[in-house]
């Protein structure tokens, strides 16, 4: 934690190894859920 | 709650802050108290993270807010994910790069010492005076429910806190954290276990959907576009994702929780272990709710949640008409579960339709009585806070009771000891260090931010004993976080992405902003929630404003935000 840490990129993470790779996971993890409650409401109206 | 339940709550929250206390002995250096050892993975930081923004009201009132609303108040999370990578791509690495130990010490190295010294001050004004709060709510519903003394609910809540936090200072908020968040989450799974065990043979859990889903309990996304709705998802999207990077990016109690990672991976890892669970885990709690809901179709709920409130109106009710209330109330309530039953039956064929509109018209019946009998009683504290306790206290066995109450403490302890540990840290490095004692040994900062951890602490515990002089305290402090939560992210926000303005434009900017905000708030009849984006927006663009009126440059900002 200093001036000289590196931006590392490497998530080490398998599948999703890099940060925007991350991100996109986090946004598609959120049109999921958008898409399921959609689903569960039209199902149980 | 008996003696089992007394010595689960006292040996959980006491045996957490003796470990919080033991495991971090010996910390001497400012570093160490204030950031940690710098060797948190991220799992925990996660934790920390959820434990600090996840206070006590989230538990006892969120179920709550399911029974009476549905889903739909998860909207107001939609924001978070996006907010969180914007912190994570842009505010964490220079955080970690400049070495900080409060965000506000950001602002001193782009800006000047003037405009990191206000940040810091609105901070404290804000946090300082939400500080009483987190103790307080959950205090004035667990008194209200078990006949405890406030005061004293109050001043043990608040003394544990403040015994650890400041023999243990940043470490052992962490840490004391995880086994917190652990209780919490025990608590929470285990009282759904029991809510669906409770359910009649003849509900399957697809049957207790389909009862929410008829009632409206499950309308999660609202689509439409017009203002007037309180959740929808476009408000959720844009102003969610504008709350969020407020509180998660600039408000020091949460940045401190992050800044402590081992490397820039874990915090980062941190914060998009929040981005992934934030939604889920509060819809989880929703759903808690909406499972009440259906549940108190079937077995009757008492006309208010507010019990030892409507007994004491009961006691003088001459006219007894309270009485009356109660009793045509129970009698909807009584006729309820053939109801459901009989809609249950008549699923999937002509008859459906006509059967669930009996049920909710003997749910908009039952709910006019107790309109009527919530209006008898007042009350501070808002009706969907007694939901989930009261189901607690009726329906859980004896062990789990304490366990349950051990949750919302944990909870109430989670979020006050980070905003202590954060308000400690800005008074010392932003304020004392900074401009009172600059040449002293770390031992003596370190001396210094127990005594400022403990003032925070007895200022919360003051405001939080005398809070009930003041009738709508919750509604004022939030009021207050509001009118003070804008200004500050525009400062980062102006910090982070437009190099070209300097300290004394924004510095200006931001007085004039908050001057402005806080005369809006006396003129203006509007949310209060519009005052973060108004302060936010007025103060950016203001700031670009002076900056092409005036021009000039500051030289040390300039080379600071190009390095960044």
């Amino acid at each position: 934690m200093s001036e000289s840490e590196p931006a590392d990129d490497s998530t080490g993470l398998p599948i999703v190894g890099t940060w925007p790779r991350v991100y996109l996971l986090v946004v598609l993890a959120f049109i999921v859920w958008v898409v399921a409650l959609v689903i569960l409401e039209r199902t149980y109206s | 709650m008996n003696a089992l339940d007394y010595a689960v709550l006292l040996s959980t929250m006491l045996g957490i802050a003796a470990f919080g206390i033991w495991r971090t002995r010996g910390r001497r250096d400012l570093s160490g108290y204030l950031k940690g050892a710098g060797n948190t993975k991220w799992f925990v930081i996660g934790l920390s993270v959820m434990a600090t923004q996840a206070s006590a009201v989230t538990f006892l009132s969120t179920p709550g807010q399911g029974y009476q609303d549905g889903l739909g108040f998860v909207q107001n999370y939609f924001g978070a994910p996006f907010a969180l990578i914007v912190i994570s791509m842009f505010f964490l690495p220079i955080y970690r790069r400049l070495n900080v130990y409060t965000a506000y010490e950001f602002l001193g190295r782009r800006f000047d010492k003037k405009t990191r010294l206000l940040g810091a001050a609105l901070f404290l004004l804000q946090r300082g005076i939400g500080a009483g709060i987190t103790i307080y709510a959950p205090a004035i519903v667990l008194s209200a429910v078990f006949s405890w003394r406030l005061d004293l609910t109050i001043l043990l809540s608040g003394l544990v806190v403040i015994v650890y936090t400041v023999a243990g200072g940043s470490d052992a908020v962490t840490l004391t954290q995880k086994y917190q968040l652990g209780v919490i989450f025990a608590g929470m799974l285990a009282a759904f276990c029991v809510l669906l065990a409770k359910l009649p043979p003849w509900l399957s859990f697809s049957d207790a959907l389909t009862v929410a889903g008829g009632m409206h309990k499950l309308n999660a996304v609202d689509f439409s576009v017009s203002l007037k709705p309180r959740y929808t998802f476009w408000s959720g999207l844009i102003g969610g994702t504008f709350l969020a990077l407020s509180y998660f990016g600039t408000d020091q109690s949460q940045v401190q929780r992050y800044v402590s990672g081992a490397s820039l991976r874990d915090s980062r890892l941190g914060l998009m272990f929040n981005a992934m669970c934030k939604i889920p885990m509060q819809l989880s709690i929703l759903l808690l709710g909406v499972m009440l809901f259906v549940f108190y179709q079937i077995q009757p709920p008492p006309i208010v949640f507010n019990e030892s409130a409507w007994k004491g109106q009961l006691q003088h009710d001459a006219d007894h008409h309270l009485q009356a209330l109660q009793g045509q109330f129970m009698e909807i309530q009584a006729q309820k579960q053939q109801l459901v039953r009989a809609w249950l039956k008549a699923k999937h064929t002509a008859a459906e339709a006509p059967a669930r509109d009996k049920v909710l018209a003997a749910g908009a019946a039952a709910e006019k009585l107790h309109e009527d009998a919530k209006q008898a009683i007042g009350g501070k504290a808002n009706e969907a806070d007694y939901v989930f306790i009261t189901f607690i206290l009726k329906y859980l066995p004896h062990g789990l009771i304490g366990l349950l109450v051990a949750a919302f403490f944990a909870a109430a302890l989670s979020s006050k000891a980070a905003e202590l540990n954060a308000l400690a840290s800005t008074t010392t490095v932003d304020f004392y260090r900074h401009v009172i004692h600059r040449q002293a040994s770390d031992a003596h900062y370190v001396v210094a931010s127990k005594c400022f951890t403990v003032f925070w602490g007895l200022v919360a515990l003051s405001f939080a004993l005398f809070a009930n002089m003041v009738e709508n305290l919750i509604q004022a402090a939030n009021i207050v976080g509001s009118v003070f939560y804008g200004v500050p992210l525009a400062l980062f926000l102006v910090a982070f992405f437009i190099p070209f303005v300097g300290g004394d434009e924004v510095f200006f900017s931001a007085i004039l902003s908050q001057a402005l905000v806080i005369f809006l708030y006396f003129r203006l009849n509007i949310s209060y929630l519009w005052y973060n984006l108004i302060g936010c927006a007025v103060c950016v663009l203001l700031s670009i404003v002076l900056r092409l009126l005036f021009g000039g440059r500051n030289s040390s900002s300039q080379a600071l935000s190009t390095s960044i």
